[in-house]
């Protein structure tokens, strides 16, 4: 009699036949995945020597499903870790007051740092750690999606941390939670939208730098991982147009099956969560997670597991009450302050202090001014992408957002198009290039673009579709020319998304740059002028000063342009243009 | 002699140098209900958070049981004026959610949720989640979750402030007869409101807050019978007194013409509201009772009281008594055409309201431009960043209504209107 009232509100009753359908479907799925799983382990751990290991795969699409697999694997292997450093690194941040001070800037700069750049630091180190086994190389790939991917879903949890409704955290308080029930019962649950929404975005953009990662030649030495990026990279060297195209429309599945089976579920799943009253006009749906809700097995899990919430609980409890003293001693904390200032302000002292006399004793200094002019060429081809992507995006954008059954229709073809990973598409348009003879100093532009265009596309559509309908009929009504309607209306209102697309697409841009000049088909290599040929030649010959002349200077270009240029715009947009 | 349970001691409180509360002293004893009752800026939010110990005193001492607070106060529990339920647990999850804090064995958690949900009249929804209930079964909720933890002192913020009037009343009614019936799981209540009615229908005891900053002005013992009757002479009497006591002129408090733009705030009104008020007052024949038209307009006393401050800082109307009385000014206000009553309008804000004055006096020496910033800068002095930000924007809204002057968002400057006089 008690539970009518929430059985009203599942979607549908199911009756008792299909019932024991969808559980068994339910059970062979998660047998399956396990199964697969423990299978792709033994792959991971196969012995590895540094000088004998291959540095090609084979390129036999029977060997595509498997690679795939191996890749997705890495994929969420390096999401679970993003997941996990997210938890810590924002909460700490957020609860303790001095190391806020000091992991917000950090993480700051390591959001502006081309990670392309450290592979051959990392790769070198993880060999190190694993001696004779592959998981060395594993754990380089998938620290390289990681870093991918980390810093956006850290930012986020961290902002709903401290934007918390203060009613929650006052509640709390006064019930006396331990910290550990404050982080299960009101911390995670309240960052759960955020969190979910950004590791969706940070998943997609990982792609790329999973393929940049798989196969790779840094320290003078060429590595590949059994994937899908090792295949198409292997595919490409021996010029192999038809298995190239066969591993895109194999990534396209990836893309679009992670979607459907992981983050959709998990999107419409989490809208549990929304802390404000109203149900938001269009959340999302997904078969899969009814399917999962009108199963019995994730009940009774639910049910098994839930019997160890509370000696877990009671074991937690040693952490303390999650409420803070009113009292401290004012000296105390000064003193305290004081010391936790010093130290920081040495160590990065003595920090810059070492890289100006290693570069000082390598490179020199003559050499940054050098990378700096080349850091202006690749600054220029951002520019022109850019420009470019707006021209060309900004009309195609607000046409889409404006009309709702096209939007529909193109909004997950656009999610798909940004999060394919960009690098998978290089040996079609490099073809093209060596075929017809361009300089890749031009081309270079089209091949950085490939990834970044979608971010504005994505944003303006975003922004064109939120415009109120009001203020579209008002302008109507006053039968504004087409110039007026576009100066008047449009773009003001679309101005705050198109800065952050913007911002967006700049960011990838960057880090593109990397990968995209310096490209070779079959045995074809070819070479642009710019900083992100300076550091993929750096690493692959793995000279330590220049690695890090090319990386300081691009985090440079990167973090003073978001300063110089695109806050402000953000800030105009918010004063001026928010609706 | 009553059972002490806390003890407020001479506590101040300030936000970044800015006093709120000041030298505020009470006690809260077992067996009584004890209303705060303040117009919005008295601080009385603020203090009831002392109490709970959620945020410390800047200066003197909150005791439970004679031990000084450091951390959440042990003795209470809270009701929320915006519920603070979790959204994604169920009324059953969220009852039980401070019983699983104490570490209760999970099966006498489920019983004494239970019985609180059956007390509070929630039977039948225990596995919904808050999003699908009513603001009232909500606010049950809210009810519920801090009853099951029998704290010594209930301590309520607004608690049926963010309800419709039935539904307001309804809980008020079921609420006071547990308590009268002796079904209350705690020994004393603390409620923080703005409604005078309900703190005399509540309350064994009302304590009147003022404001600028949050301070003791009086306290009020209510001894009527319960159930109360709104109707009775008595009870009537009593909405009369507190009403005069929050509108009434304080005898250390300036007088707009010689105050600072600090010491006298601006009231959040708009001109729209303002000229409304005036119009009813003008319709009733210049004279009414605030009660009334606070019944008549169905107004809470936080939307009316800053339409009469600021009718009375302009010199529109005057109070006494709890009756506003139309002035000859106010009249002019009223009957005048449009451009006069503008005319009219601007030369008040430019003598009486002190931020206007203060603004324009800086024009006048000036050549007629001025970045805004200068002005909030000032007013940082003695205001919090949003509130300082508020006084200017009303400011700006009177003044631009007034043609004495306007202001540029894109460049932040104020300038002067060539036509208007600035100095009187």
């Amino acid at each position: 009699m008690v539970r009518t009232f929430s059985a009203q509100l599942r979607p549908f009753a199911v009756p008792k036949p299909y019932r024991g359908v969808i559980d068994l479907v339910v059970l062979l799925g998660a047998a399956g995945l396990v199964w697969v799983v423990v299978r792709l382990w033994h792959g991971v751990t196969v012995p590895f020597d540094q000088t004998t290991a291959p540095s090609t795969v084979s390129t036999d699409p029977a060997e595509l499903p498997y690679y795939a697999a191996r890749s997705l694997l890495r994929m969420f292997a390096a999401l679970a870790l993003s997941v996990a450093f997210t938890l810590v690194y924002a909460t700490a941040a957020a609860r303790l007051r001095r190391a806020e001070k000091v992991l917000l800037p950090v993480l700051d700069i390591l959001q502006s740092v081309p990670i392309l750049g450290f592979l051959s630091v990392t790769i070198t180190g993880f060999i190190a750690l694993f001696p004779g086994s592959q998981l060395g190389l594993e754990c380089a790939s998938v620290f390289a999606i990681f870093t991918s991917q980390a810093w956006n879903m850290t930012f986020a949890f961290y902002q709903s941390l401290v934007s918390q409704p203060r009613d929650l955290d006052e509640a709390s308080r006064l019930l006396r939670l331990s910290k550990w029930q404050r982080f299960w019962r009101v911390d995670v649950p309240s960052g759960m939208i955020p969190l979910v929404w950004n590791g969706m975005m940070s998943f997609g953009g990982g792609w790329f730098f999973l393929v940049a990662s798989e196969a790779l030649s840094v320290n003078n030495h060429s590595y590949a991982l059994p994937g899908i990026g090792a295949y198409v990279a292997s595919a490409t060297a021996n010029a192999e147009l038809g298995r190239v195209l066969l591993a895109i429309g194999v990534m396209i599945v990836l893309v679009v099956g992670v979607n459907v089976l992981f983050w959709r579920p998990l999107t419409a799943w989490a809208e549990r969560f929304r802390v404000e009253d109203s149900e938001s006009a269009q959340a999302p749906r997904s078969l899969v997670l009814d399917l999962l809700r009108r199963s019995r097995i994730p009940r009774l899990l639910g049910r098994a597991l839930g019997w160890l919430v509370t000696p877990i609980d009671r074991t937690m409890a040693v952490f303390g009450l999650a409420e803070h003293p009113l009292r401290i001693s004012p000296m105390k904390r000064r003193v305290g302050d004081v010391l936790f200032t010093t130290a920081v302000l040495a160590a990065v002292a003595y920090g810059l202090s070492t890289m100006v006399t290693f570069i000082a004793d390598t490179a020199g200094f003559a050499e940054v001014g050098h990378v700096l002019l080349l850091g202006l060429v690749t600054f220029g081809r951002v520019l022109v992408l850019v420009a470019v992507a707006t021209v060309v995006w900004v009309p195609v954008g607000v046409w889409i957002g404006l009309n709702p059954r096209i939007s529909r229709l193109a909004q997950p073809v656009v999610q798909v198009l940004a999060s394919f990973p960009a690098n998978f598409l290089f040996p079609l348009v490099t073809g093209v290039l060596v075929a017809t003879g361009i300089s890749l100093d031009w081309g270079g532009i089209v091949l950085m673009a490939l990834g970044a265009q979608w971010y504005i596309l994505f944003n303006v559509i975003a922004g064109a579709s939120a415009i109120p309908n009001d203020l579209r009929e008002a302008a109507a009504n006053l039968r504004l020319p087409r110039i007026l309607w576009w100066r008047k209306l449009i773009l003001p209102a679309i101005f705050a998304s198109y800065v952050t697309g913007g911002i967006t697409a700049a960011g990838g841009a960057w880090n593109a740059s990397i990968v995209a000049e310096v490209v070779s088909y079959g045995s074809t290599t070819l070479t642009a002028t710019g900083l992100g040929a300076y550091i993929a030649q750096a690493t692959g010959s793995g000279d330590a000063a220049h690695i890090l002349i090319g990386v300081a200077v691009m985090s440079l270009y990167v973090v003073g342009l978001n300063r110089l240029f695109w806050r402000r715009l953000y800030a105009i947009a918010e004063r001026r243009f928010s609706l | 002699m009553q059972d002490n349970l806390i003890t407020v001691d001479k506590v101040g409180k300030s936000f970044d140098g800015r006093l709120v509360l000041d030298e505020i002293t009470l006690e809260l004893r077992a067996g009584e209900i004890v209303a705060l009752l303040g117009r919005s800026g008295s601080g009385k939010s603020t203090l009831l958070r002392t109490i709970a110990g959620l945020i410390p005193p800047t200066r003197g001492a909150v005791r439970y049981r004679g031990r000084e607070l450091n951390g959440a106060n042990p003795g209470t529990a809270m009701v929320f004026q915006s519920f603070a339920l979790m959204p994604w647990l169920t009324v059953q999850d969220n009852v039980e959610l401070g019983l699983a804090a104490q570490g209760v064995p999970v099966a006498q958690r489920r019983e004494r949720a239970l019985a609180a949900i059956d007390l509070i009249g929630l039977d039948g929804f225990e596995s919904a989640y808050p999003k699908e209930l009513s603001g009232g079964m909500r606010q049950r909720v809210g009810f519920a979750r801090a009853l099951v933890l029998e704290p010594d002192v209930l301590l309520m913020d607004e608690p049926f402030s963010a309800l419709d009037v039935l539904t307001a009343e309804n809980l008020r009614t079921e609420l006071m007869s547990l308590w009268a019936g002796q079904k209350f799981p705690t020994k004393a209540v603390c409620i923080v409101t703005h409604n005078i009615e309900e703190a005399v229908l509540l309350a064994d005891r009302v304590i009147v807050l003022g404001a600028n900053p949050g301070h003791l002005r009086a306290e009020v013992p209510v001894d009527l019978e319960r159930p109360r009757d709104r109707k009775s002479p008595t009870f009537a009497a009593l909405v009369d007194k507190l009403y005069d006591l929050l509108t009434g002129r304080e005898p250390d408090r300036p007088e707009p013409v010689e105050a600072t733009p600090t010491a006298r705030p601006l009231p959040a009104v708009s001109v729209g509201g303002l000229a409304g008020l005036i119009e009813i007052v003008h319709a009733r024949g210049g004279r009414v009772d605030l009660p009334d038209i606070a019944a008549d307009l169905n107004f809470e006393i936080d939307d009316l009281l800053p339409l009469v401050d600021a009718a009375t800082m302009l010199g529109l109307v005057e109070v006494t008594g709890g009756d506003l009385t139309l002035t000859a000014v106010g009249k002019d206000f009223t009957t005048a055409d449009i451009q006069r009553s503008k005319e009219l309008f601007a030369a008040q804000v430019r003598d009486r309201a002190p931020l206007v004055r203060t603004i324009c006096r800086a024009l006048a020496g000036a050549d007629g431009h001025l970045r805004a910033g200068f002005f909030l800068d000032v007013l940082r002095r003695g205001f919090s960043a949003a509130d300082a930000q508020q006084q200017l924007d009303i400011a700006v809204d009177w003044g631009r209504y007034g043609e004495l002057f306007d202001y540029d968002a894109g460049t932040d400057q104020l300038t002067a209107d060539p036509a208007a006089r600035l100095v009187a």
